[in-house]
C-alpha cells in the first residue's frame, strides 16, 4: 500500500456536489421564507424559487442515481463497522490530543466509515423523505377531494419541515468537519480539482498506471 | 303661523341657484329653523359641498344664508343648527330617492347591444299597440302582454314578483315577504314602503294582494330605457316621509312604453344598488358606483373595459335569471360546459372555466387553489369601492330621538365621492359606514340557514341572521369573501325570537312617525298572528353578504402573502393547514433547538481543539 495523488472525484461528481450545494442552500433559504422565518422575498417568489430548485435537484439526482449505479460508485457508501470506532474515538478524543486522523482513503473507500454512513443516511433516508413529502406538498392540488385534503397536508408539512431541519444540521456538521485534519483548504480542494491522497494497493496502482494514467498524478 | 322653509340646492361653480321648495305646516315649532344639506342630486361629480341655513323669519319673510365649504372638510363639520348641534338636521326620509328620480341611462352591453347598431328585430315605438295614450302602468302592461302572451305567466313565478323562495335543500320558506334582515328588518306588513322595489303595481299588503293578476306586473321598471320611469312607495306613510313624494314629474307612459329594451344597469341598479335603505347600504358590492363604473371599480362592468350590463352574467330565459342570494353555487365544477353551449348560471367558472389561470408554474399553483378558494376571494380584495360607502353597523336602540318634537337625521360621514351619508336617523337609529373594505372570509358550501321570525335563538348573540354551512372537511365548500353586517335590533325578549315591526303607515303605531317600538312591534306581530311576549329588547345580529361584484383587474388580485402569512387575511379560519400561516410548534421548537445545539456543539468542539493545540504547543 502506498499513498498517491489520485483523481477521486470525477467531473460529474464535482458538478453534482456543487450544484447540489447551491440548490440545497436555495431550498433552505426559500423554504425558511415560505415557512415564515423571514420575509426577504414575497411568498410568490419564494414558492417559485423553491419549486424550480426542487425540480432542478430532482433532475440532478436522477442523473446521480444513474451515475452511482452504472459506474459502481455506490460501493463507496457501503456501510462498514471496520474502523468506525477508531474514527468516532478520534473526533471525540484523539483530535484534541493532536493525533492524526486514523483513516486513510482507499481507492474504493474514499470516505471514512462514519462519513460514508452519514452520506448513506442522507441518500437513502433524508433526501427521499424531503423529495417525497415535497412532491406530495407540491402536487397537493391533485390529491383529490375528501379526507386527504384537510388534515393530511399538515403531516406532509410537518415531515417536510422536520427533514429540512435535519438537512440544516447535517450541513453545519459537514462544513465544520472540513476544518478538522490538516486544513479547510485541503479538505475542499479535492472537490474542486478532483485529486486527493489515496492509499493504493499495488494492483490498483498498476491498473491506474496501465489503464487510466491521467487519474494518477504521483 | 310658523313657516318652514326647505331648500334643495343645486350647485354650479359653488353658486346658489335656486330654492325650489317651500311648504307651510301648522306645527307649533318655535324658531322654526330648518336646514338642508347635501342631496344626492348634487351627485357624483360635485366637488363642492354646500350647506344652507335658511332661517325662517316671522310673517313669511325669510332671509337666506348660504355657506359653502369644500370637500376636504371633515365629517360632521357642517353648519350649526339652532346653535347647538354640529351636524345638519333634515326632516323626513328619502331612502329610495334615486329609485324615484330620473336616472342616468347606461350604454352597457346587453345581448342585443354588443355592437353599436341595434340588433333587435322589433322597434317598439312603431307598434300600433304602443301608440297609447296610456295613463297608468297596468294599461301598459296589458299592451305588453297582448303580444308577449307568455311573459305574464312566466313572471308571476319569479322572485321579483312573489317575494318568496323555497329552499328545497333546507326546506325553509324564504323571500322578502317573510324574512327579517338586520337592516330595515321586515318587509312583511311594510309593503306600503318596501314594495317600491316590488316589480308590480299596488302591492300594499301581501296578505291580500292578488299575485295572480298579471296586469299588475311592472314591465317598465326593468325594461324602460329612458331613465325617466320611476316608482314611489305604494302608500304615503307618515308625514315624516312626505319628501319622497315631492315634486315628481308625471310619467310619460306612452314614451316609456315605446322605449322598452333589455334591462340595463340603471334598471337593475335602481333597486339592487339601494337595498337596505340607501346607496350600497346592504350588499357592499352593489352601489351607484356601478352605474358608470371604471374598470378599477369593476373589471367586468367598467365602461373602459367590458362594460357589461347585469344580464350579461345574470343570464336569463323565460323571466328567470341565474344567480341566487338564497342558494348560491359555492363551487361550480362544470365550468364553461360544452363548446358553444351557454350555461344558465352566473358563476365565474361559467365563463372563465374551472382552470382559469395560464399553465405557467404560478398558474398551475393558482389552479390548484380553485377547488378550495372561491375566485372572488382573491379577485375582490376590497368592496365598497368607487367612492360609495356601505353600512357596516346599525344600532336601532338610538332610534326615536326628537328635536322640537320631530324626528330628524344627521350627516356625519362624507364618502369618497364627496357625498354625505346619514349617521343618524330618528326613524332608524345610528349607523357606521366603511369604504374599500376587506371582506371577512368563511368556508361556504352554498347552504344558508336563515333565522326566520319563528326561530328561537340565544339572545347573548351575536345571532346569525343567515348561518353559512361548510368547512374545510367538506369538499363542496370553498373559502368565500363576505360582508358581515352587524346590527343591534329589536327582538322579543320573552320568546327569544326576531320581531316584525310596523314601520310604515299613516297611523298611531307606525314606528316611522311615532317612534314607539312597543306599539310598532305589537302591531307588526299582530298583523301576522305571531306570538309576542309583550316585552322587547335589543340583540346583536350578524348577517353575511357574499361579495361577488366589484372584481378587480387581475393585476390587483390578492398577492399570495395576503393569506400565506402568520397574520394574514385567513388568520381566523381554522381546521386546515396552510403554508406560511401554520406551523407545528413542536417541529419548529425542536428543529431550532437542534440547529442551535449543533452550532454550539461544533463551536465548542472547535474551541476546545484550538485551546488544547495551543497548550500542546506551549508545553
Amino acid at each position: 500500500m502506498s499513498l498517491h495523488k489520485v483523481k477521486v472525484f470525477t467531473r460529474f461528481e464535482r458538478f453534482w456536489h456543487w450544484t447540489q450545494m447551491a440548490l440545497i442552500f436555495t431550498l433552505l433559504f426559500s423554504g425558511a421564507g415560505i415557512h415564515g422565518f423571514h420575509h426577504l422575498l414575497n411568498f410568490e417568489t419564494l414558492v417559485w424559487v423553491h419549486v424550480i430548485s426542487a425540480i432542478g435537484l430532482i433532475i440532478l439526482w436522477t442523473f446521480a442515481i444513474f451515475w452511482h449505479l452504472t459506474t459502481g460508485n455506490w460501493r463507496h457508501y457501503m456501510p462498514t463497522t471496520d474502523g468506525l470506532f477508531k474514527v468516532a474515538r478520534y473526533y471525540a478524543w484523539g483530535i484534541f490530543r493532536g493525533e492524526d486522523h486514523p483513516y486513510r482513503k482507499r481507492f474504493w473507500h474514499k470516505h471514512n466509515p462514519l462519513q460514508a454512513m452519514s452520506y448513506l443516511f442522507l441518500k437513502v433516508a433524508l433526501f427521499p423523505l424531503l423529495w417525497l413529502t415535497g412532491l406530495a406538498y407540491l402536487l397537493y392540488g391533485y390529491w383529490g377531494q375528501g379526507a386527504l385534503t384537510a388534515g393530511s397536508l399538515e403531516w406532509v408539512a410537518v415531515i417536510h419541515t422536520a427533514a429540512a431541519f435535519a438537512m440544516a444540521v447535517f450541513i453545519i456538521i459537514h462544513i465544520y468537519l472540513l476544518t478538522t485534519g490538516h486544513s479547510f483548504r485541503e479538505h475542499v480542494r479535492p472537490m474542486i480539482t478532483g485529486y486527493d491522497e489515496v492509499d493504493l494497493t499495488p494492483a490498483e496502482e498498476a491498473y491506474l498506471e496501465q489503464d487510466e494514467p491521467g487519474r494518477i498524478l504521483e | 303661523m310658523p313657516l318652514r322653509v326647505r331648500g334643495v340646492a343645486r350647485s354650479t361653480s359653488g353658486m346658489l341657484l335656486c330654492v325650489n321648495r317651500i311648504w307651510l305646516e301648522g306645527s307649533p315649532v318655535k324658531n322654526s329653523v330648518l336646514l338642508h344639506s347635501g342631496n344626492s342630486k348634487r351627485g357624483r361629480s360635485g366637488i363642492f359641498r354646500i350647506v344652507f341655513c335658511l332661517a325662517a323669519l316671522c310673517g313669511g319673510c325669510f332671509a337666506g344664508l348660504a355657506h359653502a365649504e369644500n370637500n376636504s372638510a371633515p365629517p360632521g363639520s357642517m353648519a350649526a343648527v339652532e346653535g347647538t348641534s354640529k351636524t345638519a338636521v333634515e326632516l323626513g326620509i328619502n331612502e329610495y330617492d334615486v329609485t324615484a328620480k330620473q336616472r342616468p341611462v347606461d350604454k352597457s352591453v346587453t345581448k342585443l347591444g354588443e355592437t353599436p347598431e341595434n340588433k333587435s328585430t322589433t322597434d317598439h315605438s312603431r307598434l300600433k299597440e304602443l301608440q297609447g295614450p296610456f295613463s297608468s302602468g297596468p294599461e301598459v302592461t296589458r299592451a305588453c302582454l297582448g303580444c308577449h302572451n307568455k311573459a305574464g305567466d312566466q313572471f308571476i313565478k319569479n322572485k321579483h314578483w312573489t317575494w318568496k323562495y323555497h329552499n328545497d335543500k333546507t326546506g325553509q320558506d324564504l323571500g322578502k315577504s317573510v324574512l327579517v334582515n338586520n337592516f330595515c328588518t321586515n318587509a312583511a306588513g311594510n309593503e306600503g314602503m318596501c314594495a317600491q322595489c316590488h316589480a308590480g303595481f299596488g302591492l300594499t299588503d301581501s296578505r291580500t294582494y292578488d299575485f295572480k293578476n298579471e296586469e299588475n306586473i311592472d314591465c317598465l321598471v326593468c325594461h324602460d330605457s329612458t331613465g325617466s320611469y320611476y316608482k314611489l312607495p305604494p302608500t304615503r306613510g307618515n308625514k315624516a316621509c312626505a319628501i319622497m313624494f315631492q315634486g315628481k314629474p308625471p310619467i310619460d307612459w306612452t314614451r316609456v312604453a315605446q322605449s322598452v329594451t333589455l334591462p340595463g344597469r340603471n334598471n337593475c341598479g335602481a333597486c339592487h344598488f339601494y337595498g337596505g335603505g340607501g346607496d350600497n347600504v346592504k350588499h357592499g358590492d352593489l352601489s351607484s358606483a356601478l352605474f358608470n363604473p371604471t374598470s378599477e371599480v369593476d373589471v367586468h362592468m367598467g365602461e373602459d373595459s367590458e362594460n357589461f350590463s347585469c344580464i350579461i352574467c345574470h343570464v336569463g330565459e323565460g323571466h328567470e335569471w341565474s344567480g341566487s342570494r338564497y342558494a348560491p353555487i359555492a363551487r361550480d365544477t362544470t365550468g364553461k360546459g360544452k363548446p358553444g353551449l351557454p350555461r344558465q348560471t352566473a358563476t365565474c367558472e361559467s365563463c372563465h372555466g374551472v382552470q382559469p389561470h395560464p399553465s405557467s408554474l404560478l398558474g398551475i399553483k393558482l389552479n390548484d387553489h380553485t377547488d378550495r378558494v372561491a375566485c372572488e376571494t382573491c379577485h375582490i380584495p376590497e368592496f365598497a369601492k368607487g367612492g360609495v360607502a356601505t353600512k357596516i353597523h346599525w344600532d336601532w336602540r338610538t332610534a326615536g330621538r326628537l328635536r322640537n318634537g320631530e324626528g330628524y337625521r344627521e350627516e356625519g360621514y362624507v364618502q369618497g365621492n364627496g357625498e354625505p351619508r346619514h349617521t343618524y336617523k330618528s326613524i332608524k337609529g345610528s349607523f357606521r359606514y366603511a369604504e374599500n373594505v376587506k371582506p371577512v372570509y368563511k368556508w361556504f358550501n352554498g347552504t344558508e340557514i336563515y333565522l326566520t321570525v319563528h326561530d328561537k335563538f340565544d339572545p347573548k348573540g351575536p345571532v346569525e341572521i343567515n348561518h353559512l354551512e361548510g368547512g374545510p372537511d367538506d369538499p363542496g365548500s370553498r373559502i368565500w369573501p363576505f360582508k358581515r353586517m352587524e346590527t343591534i335590533q329589536p327582538y322579543d325578549k320573552g320568546n327569544n325570537t326576531l320581531v316584525y315591526m310596523h314601520l310604515w303607515g299613516d297611523d298611531k303605531d307606525a314606528l316611522w312617525g311615532n317612534y314607539n317600538f312597543a306599539r310598532a312591534i305589537r302591531h307588526g306581530m299582530d298583523d301576522f298572528n305571531l306570538p309576542y311576549s309583550g316585552e322587547y329588547g335589543f340583540v346583536k345580529t350578524w348577517s353575511y353578504w357574499p361579495i361577488v361584484h366589484m372584481v378587480a383587474p387581475k393585476e390587483k388580485a390578492l398577492a399570495c402573502q395576503e393569506c400565506h402569512a402568520r397574520n394574514g387575511r385567513l388568520a381566523g379560519l381554522g381546521g386546515f393547514y396552510m403554508p406560511g400561516r401554520d406551523h407545528n410548534q413542536w417541529v419548529d421548537s425542536i428543529g431550532l433547538l437542534a440547529l442551535l445545539a449543533t452550532l454550539l456543539g461544533v463551536l465548542g468542539h472547535g474551541a476546545l481543539r484550538i485551546l488544547l493545540a495551543k497548550r500542546r504547543k506551549s508545553s
